[in-house]
Parts: structure tokens; C-alpha cells; sequence
């Protein structure tokens, strides 16, 4: 059966406190997930006060802050700071999103609750496992299948509206803010390819140079890979990049429809 | 712990081919049923009276038997797919997941099957 409940080694317990310095006048909480498997511990809350006049306006700016200043077991990825390389991807006051783009003064609250991403196995604190997340991506074949050969002479041509359907899709940096907010995937990612791996698909899908529509809608149409999708949506308001991943998989439902009638 | 790459596990027994005919039919049945429980809900109003000889003089009407057939096969199809779609995504057991399945299967079937013969007998007498 589902879980609904958290097995008791990972219910999450009330953990340190980390007073601000001395003399900070702007002071915000922050409660984080801590958690290390090496430990043998449950999960714990950790809460940072942290002087907002010493620090950066985003709440990956307080992460790096906690970590060099108040607290360096605190684990977190973190890369481009500029939500292009998808790596701080986190639970935010609720939100899936990315630590680099969500100011702290934008987070409305007396405390910022900071979380891994839903559902997922924690490696450490804010780390989540992501294998089977890529392994499913790398199911879908994220690459370009022809028949056809290239000509000698040149690249494979694409016409400037085919081109600008595939940007949308495209622009996916596989960040798992979506699969990880959707509650199907909760449930059955074992199975459930989830929106990331789908939008993916779907670029595909709709790259007019492919060749391998019908073998990319054949591997898809199952009643878990695909059909997991229930429409509940919560992958495209957790899109950090403004994609929409449900549009993507409805699309691909109606191409699926469209082969058989 | 299986030593099975990350990529086997995704890709698994590979896809079903299968899932676009139950998606499909589960939206044309949602569309008839909208049709037909809004004729219901419809018919109810202009009912003067719900007392048993009234009800039964309305439902052995050619017409709203016909519609009372429809709607009750329409349902019971449409819910035995919905049900089956809540087993699948919560139910991870092999075993009771096959034994739900089955059950849910047959339940439908059932209750489709009484409600026939419920407006059959209605509809040609005897009841």
C-alpha cells in the first residue's frame, strides 16, 4: 500500500537553534531539514537566525551564509546561482523551487521553512538521491532519431516555427521542482516516468527533424509510464523556468488519442 | 538490494502498449454521463410526485427506461475504470492488487447487472 504516514526512523524531530550574533537589528528564521543517514538519527528542524543586513537578498544566500558562518555541517548543491543549472532545487516555505531565484523578503511568514524535495531519498540534509529521476530521463532517449542520413553538406534543416515549438521544452533544466510536487510520482515514481522525464519526451515528440515519433508514443503508452497522470497539475505552478509540463503531457495523451481514431 | 543498473529499473518489462483505450473511455463515458445525469437530474424536477406507483409509472416509460438503462450501464462502466485507477496507484501488493482488481471488476459488473434487471422488470412488467 501507499505510505501515508513517515516510517518512524524518518519522522522529523526538533533539532538545534542558532542564535544571531550579537547586535543584529534584522534578524529572520530559518527552520531547515537535517538529516544524516550516517548518523543513524531521525531527521531534525534546525533553526538559524540570521542578520539579513550581512547577507544576500535570496534564500541560497542564507543557505551559503549558514554554511560559512554559523554552521558548516549544513549539505546543500548548489552551482550557478543563477537558476540555469537546477541544482538548489528545494522545498521553499512550501513551494518546490530553486534557492537561487526565491528572495527571503519575498517569503511572507515569521519563519522560513526550508525542505529537501518532497518524497525523494535524502543522501544529506538538502541532498536528494535524483538517480532514478536522470535514469528515467535517459529512458525517454533525449536524443535526436532519424532514418534518414544527414546531408554531406550541411546540418539537418527545421523551419523557424518548427524550431520555436521545441523552445519552450527545451528550456528544461531537469531541476525536479514538477516530478517531485506531483503526487502520482510520490506514489508510483518506481513506475511513473513523472512531468520532467514527459516534457522531455514531448520535445522530442514535437522535434520536427525526429523520425522515431511513432517508437518514442509506442514506449510511452503504458497505463504507469504515462497514464499515471492524473491531471492534477502541480507540476506546472512548480516550475521555476515557467514551463508547462501538464500542457506537455495532455498533448502527448492527444497524439496518443489521435493514432487510434 | 537489486544490483540492477538505475536505467534497467526504469525501463523495467517495458511498456504495455495499453492505457490510451481506459484514458479514452474513461473521458467519453465522463461526456454520456454528463448527457445522461443531466437528463436525470432534469426528469426528477418535473416529477409531481415521488411515491412508489409514480415512480414506477415514470421509469416503465419506454423512453426513460431506455435512458435509466443507459445511464446506469454508463456509470458502472465509468466508475469500475475510476476505481481501478485508485487500486492501481495505491495498491502495491501483488497479490491483494490482483484480488482488488478482480473484486472491483465483479462488484461493477454486479450492480450493472441488478440495475438492468431492476429497469427490465420495471419496463415489461412484473415488478
Amino acid at each position: 500500500m501507499a505510505d501515508f504516514r513517515l516510517p518512524p526512523n524518518s519522522r522529523i524531530k526538533k533539532g538545534r537553534h542558532f542564535p544571531a550574533a550579537e547586535g543584529a537589528a534584522n534578524v529572520r528564521r530559518f527552520a531547515v531539514y537535517r538529516f544524516d543517514p550516517d548518523s543513524g538519527e531521525n531527521p531534525r528542524m534546525d533553526t538559524y537566525d540570521v542578520d539579513m543586513d550581512s547577507c544576500g537578498p535570496m534564500v541560497l544566500d542564507v543557505l551559503i551564509k549558514i554554511k560559512d558562518e554559523i554552521d558548516a555541517t549544513l549539505t546543500f548543491r548548489r552551482s550557478c546561482r543563477e537558476g540555469i543549472c537546477g541544482s538548489c532545487a528545494m522545498n521553499i516555505a512550501g513551494s518546490n523551487t530553486l534557492a537561487c531565484t526565491v528572495t527571503s523578503a519575498g517569503v511572507k511568514g515569521k519563519i522560513i521553512k526550508v525542505y529537501p524535495l518532497p518524497h525523494m531519498p535524502i543522501v544529506k540534509d538538502l541532498v536528494p538521491d535524483l538517480t532514478n529521476f536522470y535514469a528515467q530521463y535517459a529512458s525517454i532517449k533525449p536524443w535526436l532519431q532519424t532514418r534518414t542520413p544527414p546531408p554531406p553538406d550541411r546540418e539537418r534543416l527545421q523551419s523557424k516555427s518548427d524550431q520555436e515549438l521545441v523552445d519552450e521544452p527545451a528550456a528544461c533544466i531537469l531541476c525536479a521542482c514538477c516530478s517531485t510536487a506531483c503526487p502520482s510520482y510520490w506514489w508510483n515514481s518506481d513506475r511513473f516516468l513523472g512531468p520532467a522525464a514527459l516534457l522531455a519526451a514531448y520535445r522530442w515528440l514535437i522535434d520536427s527533424r525526429d523520425e522515431a515519433k511513432g517508437e518514442r508514443l509506442d514506449d510511452l503508452e503504458d497505463p504507469f509510464r504515462l497514464y499515471r497522470c492524473h491531471t492534477i497539475m502541480n507540476c506546472t505552478p512548480a516550475c521555476p523556468k515557467g514551463l508547462n509540463p501538464a500542457k506537455a503531457i495532455a498533448e502527448t495523451k492527444r497524439m496518443l488519442a489521435e493514432r487510434r481514431h | 538490494m537489486s544490483l540492477r543498473s538505475p536505467l534497467g529499473q526504469v525501463l523495467g518489462s517495458g511498456s504495455a502498449r495499453d492505457g490510451t483505450g481506459h484514458w479514452w473511455s474513461q473521458r467519453v463515458t465522463a461526456v454520456a454521463l454528463l448527457i445522461l445525469g443531466s437528463w436525470f437530474l432534469y426528469s426528477l424536477t418535473r416529477l409531481d410526485s415521488f411515491a412508489h406507483v409514480a415512480m414506477l409509472d415514470w421509469a416503465g416509460r419506454p423512453f426513460n427506461s431506455v435512458m435509466l438503462l443507459l445511464l446506469t450501464v454508463t456509470l458502472a462502466y465509468h466508475s469500475a475504470l475510476g476505481v481501478q485507477v485508485v487500486l492501481e496507484d495505491y495498491v502495491h501488493g501483488a497479490f491483494i492488487k490482483v484480488v482488488s482488481l478482480l473484486l472491483n471488476r465483479f462488484a461493477h459488473v454486479f450492480l450493472a447487472v441488478v440495475a438492468v434487471v431492476a429497469v427490465l422488470k420495471i419496463a415489461l412488467g412484473g415488478a
